[in-house]
């Protein structure tokens, strides 16, 4: 389901602290994201690529990471060029595809490729439980950062729940088909893992009660910034800003 | 102050879930004095989770009193005050196991302690380190086995350094190895303790009393005669009276 095969590699990227690589993260996508001049998008693009170099993934677990999002793209240069007013570059009967619209698209691509790349090298080399991890440190809404946790520690387990409820169903001569009874039978299922989701979520807060939770979770520190975190924070910030004063104030190398 | 000050002490406690009539648990008694081992052994359904629940104050009776540490709970504040003193283990340990590494999760209970980070951490080792789980200390707690995770479960209880342990159903699903590591570490530990179990050799090994429930009661040693048949009988392999 949930993998995370990537985060048990060994390179320079996974021996940053995981608040560095958020950080690191998110500067450079919006970075991204804020910037509209191809030269830039590209050098973000040669970042992003170096970044995910230096983590040592292959590029087939890169393509396994961008193939969702190239769906997307593909149904992006299907409609955009075709919707856009604006110059005409090719048009065939009343097709017509605008430059805007073919610039935008480019644009999207460069732009969702970048930060998925920069995503991937960065916070995909983490397992979740570091995520949450670092998110905690960065005083990230603690709420949030635990139903984060919370889910993936116990997707799992309703996976099972739902596997044990399957089996028994198909035990007793059930074999899904598109009829009523095959629906029923599958709203049921979904009726009972939802009970049984709830009572377990309170079995939990009572294990956490009975280990005197109050409401406020603490953790131990488990890593520590070191200088190469904070160089790496700043050189992508200042990467980051210095980009987007270039966009900013149109400088041109 | 009484000679064997008791840890804790039930008197005519009545429970029922919402919505039902049923009293799972009926006018019970129950005391665990200091140096206690009590084995519970009773039918599924007869609310001996129920009866660590009330215990711990995690269910709220509707009748009796309860007394932990020689002081009497009256609100849930009180529970608070002392629960982290007696230690439950969950009848399934993934309800217990929530936090991403297994070092992590023996942590929780001495950080919420208010231990610093420090003695968190180097309580929870030593006591990982206890229970021989060194080699699985960074392991993500929701790929161990079954036995590793009951054993870690163990773990998180043990690294309160409470002064009772409430078990339940601590073999259930673990292979012979996992049961005699469990029945090392329990036989060594000077603390006192109420396990529930079908298995009655375990029982045997850890536990010097045993006790069992029926209509919601706890029936004693002197009621129970505890024995294992070879023969077919109808009430199987737990205990009961002739
Ligand atoms: N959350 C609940 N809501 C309603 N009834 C419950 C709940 N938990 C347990 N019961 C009922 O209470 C009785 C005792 O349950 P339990 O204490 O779990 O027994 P045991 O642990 O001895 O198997 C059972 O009849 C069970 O159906
Ligand atoms: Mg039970």
């Amino acid at each position: 389901m949930l993998d995370e095969s990537l985060a048990y590699k060994v390179s320079a990227v996974h021996r940053l602290e995981p608040r560095a690589r958020i950080i690191a993260s998110m500067f450079l996508s919006f970075g991204t994201a804020l910037s509209h001049r191809f030269d830039i998008l590209g050098l973000y693009f040669i970042v992003s690529a170096a970044l995910v170099f230096t983590a040592s993934l292959s590029w087939h677990e890169v393509w396994g990471r961008l193939k969702p999002l190239l769906w997307f793209v593909v149904m992006i240069w299907i409609f955009l060029p075709l919707s856009f007013e604006g110059e005409i570059i090719w048009q065939y009967g009343w097709v017509k595809v605008s430059f805007a619209g073919v610039r935008l698209c480019m644009e999207i691509t460069l732009k969702s490729v970048t930060i998925l790349l920069v995503f991937t090298a960065l916070v995909a080399t983490m397992t979740v439980a570091t995520i949450g991890y670092g998110l905690h440190r960065l005083n990230f809404p603690e709420k949030l950062t635990f139903l984060l946790l919370m889910t993936y520690r116990y997707i799992y387990v309703i996976r099972d729940e739902y596997h044990r409820l399957l089996r028994a169903a198909r035990f007793r001569g059930f074999v899904p088909k598109t009829n009523l009874h095959s629906y029923r039978t599958f709203a049921y299922l979904a009726g009972m893992l939802f009970v049984r989701a709830s009572f377990r979520a309170q079995r939990v807060y009572r294990a956490m009660v009975c280990r005197g939770f109050r409401g406020r979770f603490r953790t131990l520190d488990v890593y520590r910034l070191n200088g190469i975190d904070y160089l790496f924070i700043i050189l992508c910030t200042l990467c980051a800003g210095i980009l987007l004063l270039f966009e900013y104030y149109r400088i041109f190398l | 102050m009484n000679a064997t000050p008791c840890i804790i002490k039930l008197s005519h406690i009545s429970f029922a879930y919402p919505g039902s009539d049923v009293d799972v648990l009926n006018n019970l008694d129950l005391t665990l004095c200091q140096g206690e081992k009590i084995g519970l052994i009773a039918p599924n359904g007869s609310g001996k989770t129920t009866l660590f629940h009330t215990i711990m104050g995690l269910s709220q009776p509707r009748q009796g009193t309860i007394e932990l540490l020689g002081k009497p709970m009256r609100t849930p504040k009180d529970f608070e005050a002392i629960r982290t003193q007696i230690g439950l283990l969950f009848q399934d340990a993934d309800d217990q196991l929530f936090c991403p590494t297994v070092l992590d999760d023996v942590a929780f209970g001495p950080l919420n302690l208010g231990f610093s980070k420090e003695e968190a951490k180097n309580t929870a080792l030593e006591t990982i380190h206890e229970l021989g789980l060194s080699g699985i200390r960074d392991s993500v707690t929701h790929r161990l086995s079954g036995g590793q995770k009951r054993l870690v479960a163990l773990a998180a209880v043990l690294a309160m350094r409470p002064k009772a342990l409430l078990l339940d159903e601590p073999t259930a699903g673990l292979d012979m190895d996992v049961k005699e590591t469990l029945i090392n570490i329990l036989n060594s530990l000077d603390i006192s303790m109420m396990i529930i179990s079908h298995e009655f050799d375990f029982i045997h090994e850890v536990t010097h009393k045993i006790y069992s429930m029926e209509n919601g009661k706890i029936l004693t040693d002197e009621e129970v005669h505890v024995h294992q048949h070879e023969h077919v009988h109808r009430h199987g392999r737990h205990p009961h009276k002739h």
